[in-house]
C-alpha cells in the first residue's frame, strides 16, 4: 500500500527541491538554537544567576518572540510544502521567494532590534511602538514593522500558489476540506489528510496575514504622520487576530508530519474518516473567531466577543482530543510500533499539545483569565504545546528525511539521550512557568519580585537542558541533511521495517 | 479558596490524566495484536471515543453555565450605584490613584484608563496573588467593581508592558476596616 511506503518516490528531493528544504530546515535549527539561547538569556536574568539590563531584556525579548514565531513558521511551513507537492503542484519559485522574503524581514527586524534599539515586543501593540521613550527611534519601529511586512507577503505568495495548486486539482477549497461529505456521501478514501490541513491554513492564516497587514500599514502611517491616530482597541483587535491565526497556522501545518508519517512507523493505516472531516471544517472556524479569548481584560471589548472567545476556546478542545490526538493513539495501540527518533518525536507532539490544551482553555475563561492573564501561565501554556508540539512535528520530518540518508534509521545511542533531555527539560521548563503563573508571577518582566525567582530558577534549569536537547537536534539534522543521499533503496524502505 | 489554586489542581489533574493516557497506549505499542483482538480493540476505542465525547460535552456545557451565567465583568456602558470610585490613570511608568484608600466589605468601582500606552490595572492581595485586573488602554475608560474583605495595602502593578520602566510601575492601595479602622 502506497501511504505504508517508508519513502515513496514522489516525496524525493531531489535538485531545486533539496537545495529549497536544506535552506529552509537548517536556517530553522539554527534559528531555533539560537532564538532559545536569547530564552536561556532571559530567564537567567529572571533568576538573577545573569544581570541582563532591562533595555536589553526587552530588546531579546522582542527579538525572541517574533524570531520563534517566524522560525516556527518557516520550519512547519516545509513540512507543508514537502507533503502538499505529492499531491498538488506547487511552484518552487513560490516556496523560494517565501524563504528569500522572509530572511530579508528577518534582517530588518534583527537590524531594527539590535542596531535601532527596538523593544515593543513582537506584538508591537498600538501605540507603543511610537512611545519608545527615548530607547527606539520611530523609524526603527517602522524598520520593525516593514520586516513584518516583508515576511507576510513572502508566506501569502507560497499560500496564493498552495491555493491554486489545490483549486486545480480539487475544484475549490470547500472541496479540497471535504465539506461535501460532512453529512453524507462515501468519503474518497484516498483524499488526502495533508490538502484538508493545508486548505484550512490557506483560509484561515490569508484572513490574519491580511489583518496583520491593514494593522502594519495603518501603523507605518501612524509612525510618519502621527496626527493620523488609530483606535487602540481596533488596532489591538486585529494584532491579534493577526498574531493568534500566524501561530496557530504553525500547528495546523506542522501537524501534516503526523498525518503522513505515523502509520509509516505504526504500520497501520490512518485512515480519513468523517469525524476528521468534520474536525477540520470546526477548527477552520474557530480559529479564525478565537482570538478575542486575549482580549477579555479589554473590558470595551464587546460582551458577545468575549463570550465568544470563551465558547470557542472551550470547544477547540474537542477536534484535538477526540479526532487528532485520539486518532494518533488509536493508530499506535496494539501496532507493530517501532520507536525511533521520528516515531518519538510524532507521539510526542501530539502529547505536547493535548496536554498544553489544557491549561489554555482554562486561561481562555474570562473569570479565570480576571487573574491569570498576563501572567506567566501564559508561556506556560504556549511553550507547552509549542516547544513539546509543534517543534517536535517538524523535528519528526527532519529526522525521517535524514534517516533516507543514513545507513540507518535514526535510533542512535546519542539520539536516546538526546531525546529525553529535551523532553525532561522541557517538562520542567514549562511546569515552571505554569507554577509561576499559578503564584501570580507577571510575565514580561525584566526583575522579578525576590519571592519569585524560585521558580525562575527552576525554569532556567530546564531551559539548559532544552538548550541542550536542540543543540544535538541542530548539528545532527544539519550534517544528515548534508549527506549525499543514500544510493538505492534506503534501509527501512517500507513501512515499520526500520528499527 | 484561591482561584489559581483551583486553576493550578485543574491543569495538574488534566495534564495527568492525558500524560496517563499516552503512557498506557505507548506501554501497547510494539505489541502487535491478531484479527480478532484487532476487532475488539476497535471496538473498544469507539465506545472510549464516545465516552469521551460525552464527558467532555457535559464539561463544556456545565462549565460554560457555571463560569458565564453570571457575567464575571461589570456593565461597562450604564451607571453603576456603587458609592466607593477610585479613577485610575496609568502612563509611561507611574499609576495615579483617585482616591487611594478605600473600605473593605463594600463594593469599589475603578475606572481605569491610560494617557500614552496600553498598560494593565493588575491589584495582587497582601498574599502576592493577583485578585483582579484591567487593562488601561488610551481612548477608553475600563470599569472593574471588586469588593476587597480583608482590609491591608495591596500592591498595584503593570500587567502589560509598556516600555523600559514597566516592572517598576507599581503603587499602592490602602483598603481598610469598614468601620474606618
Amino acid at each position: 500500500m502506497a501511504a505504508l511506503t517508508m519513502y515513496p518516490d514522489n516525496e524525493r528531493l531531489d535538485g531545486g527541491n533539496r537545495v529549497a528544504f536544506n535552506l529552509y530546515i537548517i536556517t530553522a535549527v539554527t534559528l531555533f538554537v539560537l532564538m532559545m539561547l536569547l530564552g536561556l538569556t532571559m530567564r537567567l536574568g529572571q533568576a538573577t544567576w545573569l544581570s541582563v539590563p532591562p533595555d536589553l531584556f526587552y530588546r531579546i525579548l522582542s527579538m525572541h518572540g517574533a524570531g520563534m514565531v517566524g522560525t516556527a513558521a518557516l520550519a512547519t511551513t516545509a513540512v507543508m510544502w514537502f507533503f502538499l507537492r505529492k499531491y498538488v503542484r506547487l511552484h518552487l519559485w513560490a516556496f523560494l521567494t517565501n524563504y528569500v522574503m522572509f530572511m530579508l524581514g528577518a534582517l530588518c527586524i534583527i537590524f531594527a532590534i539590535f542596531v535601532d534599539g527596538y523593544g515593543a515586543l513582537w506584538t508591537f501593540l498600538y501605540p507603543l511602538p511610537v512611545h519608545g521613550m527615548g530607547l527606539w527611534s520611530p523609524n526603527a519601529a517602522a524598520l520593525f514593522m516593514l520586516g513584518y511586512l516583508l515576511i507576510g507577503v513572502g508566506m501569502l505568495v507560497f499560500y496564493l500558489d498552495a491555493a491554486a495548486g489545490i483549486i486545480r486539482v480539487h475544484g475549490n477549497l470547500g472541496r479540497a476540506l471535504g465539506l461535501q461529505w460532512l453529512f453524507r456521501g462515501t468519503i474518497d478514501p484516498n483524499h488526502p489528510k495533508a490538502v484538508v490541513a493545508s486548505t484550512m491554513v490557506v483560509i484561515a492564516n490569508t484572513l490574519g496575514i491580511l489583518a496583520g497587514a491593514v494593522v502594519l500599514v495603518m501603523g507605518l502611517v501612524n509612525v510618519y504622520y502621527p496626527e493620523m491616530a488609530l483606535n487602540a482597541l481596533v488596532a489591538k483587535n486585529l494584532i491579534y487576530w493577526f498574531g493568534h491565526m500566524y501561530i496557530n497556522a504553525t500547528i495546523y501545518m506542522g501537524v501534516i508530519a503526523v498525518y503522513e508519517l505515523l502509520a509509516r512507523y505504526s504500520g497501520k493505516p490512518y485512515p480519513i474518516s468523517r469525524p476528521f472531516l468534520w474536525s477540520w471544517a470546526v477548527s477552520t472556524l474557530f480559529v479564525i473567531v478565537v482570538f478575542p479569548h486575549h482580549l477579555m481584560m479589554d473590558y470595551a471589548e464587546p460582551t458577545w466577543l468575549v463570550v465568544m472567545g470563551q465558547v470557542v476556546s472551550w470547544g477547540a478542545g474537542f477536534p484535538v482530543f477526540l479526532v487528532t490526538v485520539y486518532g494518533a493513539l488509536t493508530n499506535i495501540y496494539r501496532s507493530n510500533m517501532r520507536w525511533t527518533m521520528p516515531s518519538r518525536l510524532l507521539i510526542l507532539s501530539m502529547f505536547g499539545w493535548a496536554a498544553g490544551i489544557v491549561p489554555a482553555i482554562l486561561d481562555g475563561t474570562v473569570r479565570i483569565n480576571l487573574v491569570m492573564h498576563n501572567t506567566q501561565w501564559v508561556p506556560g501554556h504556549f511553550h507547552f504545546y509549542l516547544l513539546l508540539g509543534v517543534l517536535p512535528m517538524a523535528l519528526a520530518l527532519m529526522f525521517h528525511v535524514i534517516g533516507q540518508r543514513a545507513d540507518a534509521p535514526p535510533n542512535t545511542a546519542a539520539d536516546r539521550l538526546g531525546f529525553p533531555v529535551y523532553l525532561i527539560g522541557g517538562l520542567i521548563f514549562v511546569l515552571a512557568f505554569l507554577d509561576a503563573g499559578h503564584l501570580s508571577v507577571a510575565r514580561r518582566m525584566a526583575t522579578h519580585l525576590p519571592a519569585w525567582t524560585a521558580t525562575d530558577e527552576v525554569g532556567s534549569i530546564g531551559a539548559i537542558l532544552v538548550v541542550l536537547g536542540m543543540l544535538y537536534f541542530a548539528i545532527r539534522i544539519t550534517v544528515g541533511l548534508l549527506k549525499a543521499p543514500a544510493r538505492g533503496e534506503p534501509h527501512g524502505g517500507t513501512a515499520n521495517t526500520a528499527g | 479558596m484561591i482561584l489559581q489554586n483551583v486553576v493550578w489542581t485543574i491543569s495538574l489533574v488534566g495534564m495527568g490524566l492525558v500524560a496517563l493516557g499516552f503512557v498506557y497506549v505507548i506501554r501497547q505499542a510494539g505489541k502487535p495484536a491478531d484479527d480478532a483482538a484487532t476487532r475488539k480493540a476497535a471496538h473498544t476505542s469507539n465506545l472510549l471515543r464516545r465516552w469521551l465525547f460525552g464527558s467532555l460535552l457535559v464539561i463544556f456545557v456545565g462549565g460554560t453555565y457555571a463560569t458565564l451565567h453570571r457575567f464575571p465583568i461589570a456593565p461597562q456602558h450604564t451607571p453603576l450605584d456603587i458609592h466607593q470610585v477610585v479613577d485610575v490613570v496609568g502612563q509611561q511608568w507611574s499609576w495615579q490613584i483617585t482616591p487611594d484608600t478605600v473600605h473593605a466589605g463594600s463594593p469599589v468601582e475603578f475606572r481605569v484608563t491610560s494617557k500614552d500606552v496600553n498598560h494593565d490595572f493588575a491589584v495582587y492581595a497582601p498574599d502576592g496573588r493577583i485578585a483582579t485586573q484591567t487593562q488601561a488602554m488610551p481612548g477608553f475608560t475600563n470599569k472593574i467593581v471588586y469588593t476587597f474583605t480583608q482590609p491591608g495595602t495591596y500592591k498595584v502593578m503593570c500587567l502589560e508592558y509598556c516600555g523600559i520602566g514597566h516592572a517598576p510601575m507599581t503603587s499602592e492601595i490602602k483598603v481598610v476596616a469598614a468601620d474606618g479602622g
